[in-house]
């Protein structure tokens, strides 16, 4: 019952991940975060199999900052997402896939355009002007469907983001101990 | 006063008298309702699930007609309700004109969602029940009462396989504008704001977003109608068009059938909205 959801706007990316990390039947911290920055521009916001997802994205955080260094350069919200795709490609094949499910959302610097992508544990990959995993895709994509327009300004863009965290505390059955909301832009990643 | 409790004190249940000495199943209906023959097994709901449940046997044989966005809310204006047309059994789409609405009566609506033949059979079964109570008691029946005698009916038959999830729907003196959500483990709701059906949480999620009390019936009727569209979008098993309705003090008026292929192009034309949804092919991404 995680909630995982991201939208664009013309120039910041927004992403909302569920502060609850719930066992079986008890919540164990309310204070979860689901993401990790991955590069100075790019977030990855993660859900499935608990013990999977921190691995998998520590994982390919490791290695993206590892090319960074080699390389002295930042890799690109297509170029990363591009890796991590192929990393659960290969994965899938193997003798434990990992189960996690994934939002990439970047600020490519070069072009001066935000990215939002999404990405499954069977390694499709998509990029979306807005996107959810789980539970809440059933909630607040009809709603995105509505209220999401073009080139929106960050303001609306945290005024639908509101819409739909409001939307799933009347409607979803289970708490999810409240909503952590980062932003992705020019200047980096920030909490809201 | 013997006779009055002998006549009270019987057990409720079908009788059988015809069928005395056969093997029989106690299915403890009351006695108003018409006898319906059941399998002679003791968990008629497991026989029927081993048959028609696609979800835990794919190889069945039987597959039921599933799959619906319904919905119905109460505004300053009165209900409106919405509903799609598509029946689906297992991954086939059986039909894409199947009428989820059934008029009771010209003041009662009910909604289809769950079996198609359950919600048919017992809705119109209601409709009579209702005409009885109207030539009985010289007046129309409550909403309440209405949708109490369909969910006494459901729970009576609870465990038998039944699969219906239906908002009974209508406009009295009495109760002004009530929807009452009745499903077949015998649940029953009042309340102001429904959605049923597999694409229930699609047009939850857009109905909750523009609903407010003081709608006026024209901006009812296009919310309920693109609550539906954006079910009809998202959920594999809703679409074809979309019936709408309006029901208020004298009775339910029909508000059309709309296309979904027309009605979705249309609307993200008009709304900018969609944005998933390219229209231009030749930008690259």
């Amino acid at each position: 019952m995680d909630v995982i959801l991201g939208l664009t706007t013309k120039d910041a990316v927004i992403v909302a991940t569920s502060m609850a990390a719930v066992r079986g039947v008890s919540i164990l911290k309310s204070d979860d975060d689901k993401t990790r920055v991955v590069a100075p521009h790019t977030l990855v916001a993660y859900t499935g199999e608990p013990g999977d997802t921190v691995q998998f994205a520590e994982y390919v955080q490791a290695n993206i900052q590892l090319h960074g260094m080699r390389n002295e350069t930042e890799l690109s919200p297509p170029a990363i997402t591009s890796f991590v795709r192929s990393e659960l490609a290969k994965s899938l094949r193997s003798r434990k896939p990992y189960q996690v499910n994934i939002l990439i959302a970047g600020y490519d610097t070069a072009t001066e355009k935000p990215y939002l992508y999404w990405v499954d544990y069977l390694a499709s990959s998509a990029q979306l002007p807005y996107a959810a995993h789980g539970y809440a895709a059933y909630y607040t994509l009809s709603l995105l469907d509505r209220w999401h327009k073009k080139d929106l300004s960050l303001d609306e863009g945290m005024k639908i983001m509101e819409m739909c965290v409001a939307e799933l505390r009347t409607r979803l059955p289970i708490d999810f101990k409240g909503i952590q909301v980062k932003i992705i832009d020019r200047d980096g990643v920030r909490m809201v | 006063m013997d006779a009055i409790v002998a006549r009270y004190s019987r057990t409720a249940g079908v009788e059988h008298d015809d069928l005395r000495g056969e093997e029989q199943y106690d299915c403890s209906a009351p006695s108003s309702l018409p006898l319906l023959s059941l399998p002679p097994i003791s968990q008629p709901a497991a026989f029927l699930r081993a048959h028609t449940d696609d979800a835990s046997n794919p190889d069945c044989k039987i597959k039921i007609a599933h799959g619906t966005t319904t919905l119905a809310f109460r505004f300053q204006g009165g209900i409106v309700v919405a509903v799609d047309s598509r029946a689906t059994a297992g991954s086939w789409i059986a039909s894409q004109t199947v009428k989820k609405v059934i008029e009771i009566n010209p003041f009662l609506l009910g909604t289809m969602a769950g079996g198609a033949a359950d919600c048919q059979f017992w809705e119109t079964w209601l409709g009579i029940q209702c005409r009885l109570h109207e030539l009985r008691e010289k007046s129309r029946i409550s909403v309440a009462a209405a949708s109490k005698i369909l969910s006494n009916l459901v729970y009576s038959y609870k465990g038998m396989g039944l699969s219906m999830g239906t908002m009974i729907c209508g406009y009295t003196k009495l109760e002004g504008p009530a929807i009452y959500y009745v499903d077949s483990d015998g649940t029953r709701l009042k309340g102001d704001l429904f959605c049923v059906g597999s694409g229930q949480t699609f047009a939850y999620g857009v109905l909750d977003s523009a609903y407010k009390w003081d709608l006026s019936v024209e901006e009812a009727l296009a919310l309920g109608k693109r609550s539906i569209l954006a079910a009809t979008h998202r959920d594999a098993f809703s679409g074809g068009s979309v019936n709408l309705y309006h029901v208020k003090e004298s009775g339910w008026t029909y508000y059309g059938n709309h296309n979904v292929g027309e009605l979705f192009w249309k609307t993200k034309a008009e709304e900018q909205s969609f944005e998933n949804v390219p229209t231009d092919f030749t930008v690259d991404a």
